[in-house]
């Protein structure tokens, strides 16, 4: 046990509507205290709208602004664009969007954004599903877990947001997860000194959509970094890869047994996803190693 | 008016809107490609590259994403104009509503064409017609200068009820026919559009939200207040209008009232129509015949008072729709009809689906609509015309 030591800026109030043992309201306290008050956020309709409040009441110290579910990145475009023509280019604009909201029905006007390389910070707070609705499948749902909409299980593999944001260029990518929280937080204050489209990719372990108890959601943030399902790792420019957390020290099979979503599974679908990540994380090592060779070539 | 003050331009009705929003000063721009509306942004561009248009150009993938960011904009604080057409239109309806309920005085231009399917780019006024309780102020232009003037207008207008306005022409007839504008100078406009200074704006500096959800009595509360809003409309166009003509010499009125005295038969109509209707309205006045042109240039709010004003004591109007609502029939000639309800002595309205798809109505083909009135249809149903 280690207690972190982490300063903290009070921009997140208690008296939120967050489910107790969230890891979401847990995660987004620690990504606005590092952004601090000069913020405006971005909130379509999700779990963190929630979160947020209603009027007439916020649990946010910053102006929050609810887009349409689609439209999340477009419109943090129009209010950067709006604070830039008002002088106010330190203002930070931060997106706190679902999966479904991101993965989905918010991906065409993201991907514009990130083309358009506007000046906002993304931040995907991925539950993999639709859990404000009631834990429906999105396409960050991984394979076989069973979801409102997915009742044999899902069928199809996760989609790859941070991957494919990288494609696009962007100035940087990240995963994280408060599993790891000074990794969190790191990676928001360097996304905090760019400019540009920056992405982060935020698993929240859902207790009521993943079935985990109500003290369980940082034991299975833990298990997925450790288990290699979500890697922990950063892109810079679509270019530079870094590992953050380079060894794999669990089975999948740790990681799901922890959740009733997968509690259906057999062995050989339980080796599949074995074999799935392990692909994914062979993948990504060569990313890894390729940067470092493309960076040792430039010295 | 002297020289000083504005410089004539052989222009098009797309480059008339686009001087009207740089003249307008709007800070951010955002776009999407459509024809017939291309040439608002391509020349709003040029107007940028040239350093004569200050404003953030934001392009992105689609309309829908165009209005999103023209919402978040306005709330900001800043002025902000776009332009659409058709399909583009329809794409961000869902964004219209919530423009309006965000009380975002956006000004945006749409070249009325044709909704897809089929697929096709002719003048039809569906598009914009079908946004009608979407909460926009709606206008109709009939001309080049008249949408120069009215897009100046629409932000005076948007900016002093907080509702977002739309200012329509026709496809071709309108948006890519030359004719000699009367730009105004730069200061004319300045005097005209006070800077956008909103009571509420987002702004860390004073931390206030918008979108969150609410409670029952909330909603009902801020549709009212947003009634209210459209209430004050009428007004508040007629001052704008004023104001312009007092400085410019130009005024269009909410309606025009075209050669209505005595008058027997009153077409009303909107958009590129009036300007054949007129033509008709002259040959029949040549001959001796009793008829009049009432024009809407203003459509939502539907200045029901003013229409009852302009048709008191006309025995027979004819409505020409250059739209189809299925099952409902032309939406002016409805509109018409309700707005007339009740009113003693109110005329008897013909509606007739003239031009629908873009098909031409020349002016000879309306003075026949006159001559042969007593053959249609005066009943609920709007008619289709040859």
């Amino acid at each position: 046990m280690e207690k972190l030591d982490l300063v903290e800026e009070q921009m997140f109030c208690s008296g939120h509507a967050a489910c107790p043992g969230c890891i979401e309201a847990l995660s987004v306290r620690h990504v606005l205290a590092a952004l601090g008050p000069d913020t405006v956020a971005v909130v379509p309709p999700s779990c963190m709208a929630i979160i947020a409040g209603p009027q007439p009441f916020s649990s946010l110290r910053i102006p929050v602004y609810q887009p349409t579910l689609e439209a999340s990145a477009a419109s943090a475009s129009g209010l950067r664009r709006a604070l830039d023509a008002q002088g106010k280019h330190d203002t930070q604009v931060v997106v706190f969007a679902g999966d479904g909201g991101t993965y989905d029905i918010g991906f065409q006007c993201l991907s514009s954004a990130a083309e358009r390389n506007e000046d906002f910070i993304y931040v995907c707070l991925d539950n993999e599903g639709y859990m404000n609705t009631g834990a429906q499948k999105s396409s960050s749902t991984p394979r076989y877990a069973r979801t409102g909409s997915t009742p044999a299980g899902k069928t199809t593999r996760k989609k790859n947001l941070t991957e494919i944001m990288a494609a696009h260029g962007v100035p940087y990518a990240a995963t994280a997860t408060a599993g790891y929280l000074p990794d969190l937080v790191r990676k928001v204050q360097k996304a905090k000194s760019l400019r540009g489209t920056r992405l982060l990719t935020l698993l929240i372990p859902c207790l009521d959509g993943w079935g985990l108890p109500d003290d369980g959601g940082l034991r299975a943030a833990r298990f997925a970094v450790e288990s290699g399902v979500f890697p922990l790792y950063e892109v810079s420019d679509g270019r530079r890869y870094t590992l953050n957390h380079a060894t794999r020290v669990r089975p999948v099979s740790d990681y799901l047994g922890l959740q009733r979503r997968y509690r259906h599974l057999d062995a050989a679908q339980i080796e599949a996803l074995q074999a799935e990540v392990d692909e994914g994380w062979e993948r990504l090592l060569r990313r890894v190693a390729a940067s470092e060779d493309e960076l040792t070539a430039a010295c | 008016m002297s020289e000083a003050v504005e410089e004539t331009m052989l222009l098009t009705g797309n480059h008339a809107v686009a001087w009207a929003a740089r003249l307008a000063r709007p800070k951010v721009a955002p776009g999407y490609p459509i024809t017939p509306q291309t040439p608002i942004l391509e020349k709003l561009t040029e107007f940028a590259a040239e350093g004569a248009f200050d404003a953030e150009i934001i392009t992105p993938e689609s309309e829908h994403s165009v209005m999103a960011a023209c919402i978040a904009a306005s709330l900001a604080g800043v002025r902000v104009f776009t332009a659409t057409a058709s399909q583009g239109m329809l794409l961000m309806h869902e964004l219209l509503h919530y423009a309006a309920g965000a009380r975002a005085p956006i000004v945006m231009a749409n070249v009325n064409r044709t909704v897809a399917s089929p697929w096709a780019f002719w003048p039809d006024q569906t598009d914009s017609l079908a946004q009608r309780d979407t909460g926009w102020i709606q206008f109709y232009s009939e001309s080049a200068q008249e949408s120069l003037d009215t897009v100046i207008q629409a932000f005076r207008i948007a900016e002093r009820v907080l509702v977002p306005v739309m200012v329509s022409h026709d496809a071709f007839y309108v948006s890519h026919a030359l004719e000699p504008v009367r730009v105004p100078a730069q200061a004319l406009v300045d005097a005209f559009l006070p800077p956008f200074d909103p009571p509420h704006r987002i702004d860390p500096e004073n931390v206030e939200s918008w979108g969150n959800v609410v409670s029952q009595e909330m909603f009902n509360r801020h549709r009212r207040d947003l009634g209210e809003a459209m209430a004050r409309v009428p007004a508040v166009a007629l001052e704008a209008d004023r104001e312009w003509n007092r400085l410019t010499g130009r005024g269009w009125g909410i309606v025009e009232r075209y050669r209505c005295e005595d008058a027997r038969t009153v077409i009303v109509t909107m958009g590129s129509m009036c300007g054949t209707a007129r033509d008709a309205v002259d040959a029949m006045r040549e001959a001796g015949q009793p008829v009049g042109l009432l024009k809407v240039r203003l459509y939502r709010p539907l200045p029901v008072e003013a229409l009852r004003a302009a048709l008191a004591g006309v025995p027979e109007v004819l409505v020409l729709d250059r739209n189809y609502s299925p099952g409902h029939g032309g939406v002016l000639h409805q509109e018409l009809r309700a707005a007339l309800y009740g009113m003693e002595g109110a005329p008897r309205i013909r509606g007739l689906l003239a031009g629908v798809g873009g098909v031409n109505v020349s002016p000879r083909r309306i003075a026949e609509y006159v001559r042969d009135a007593a053959d249609i249809d005066a009943g609920a149903d709007s008619v289709w015309m040859k």
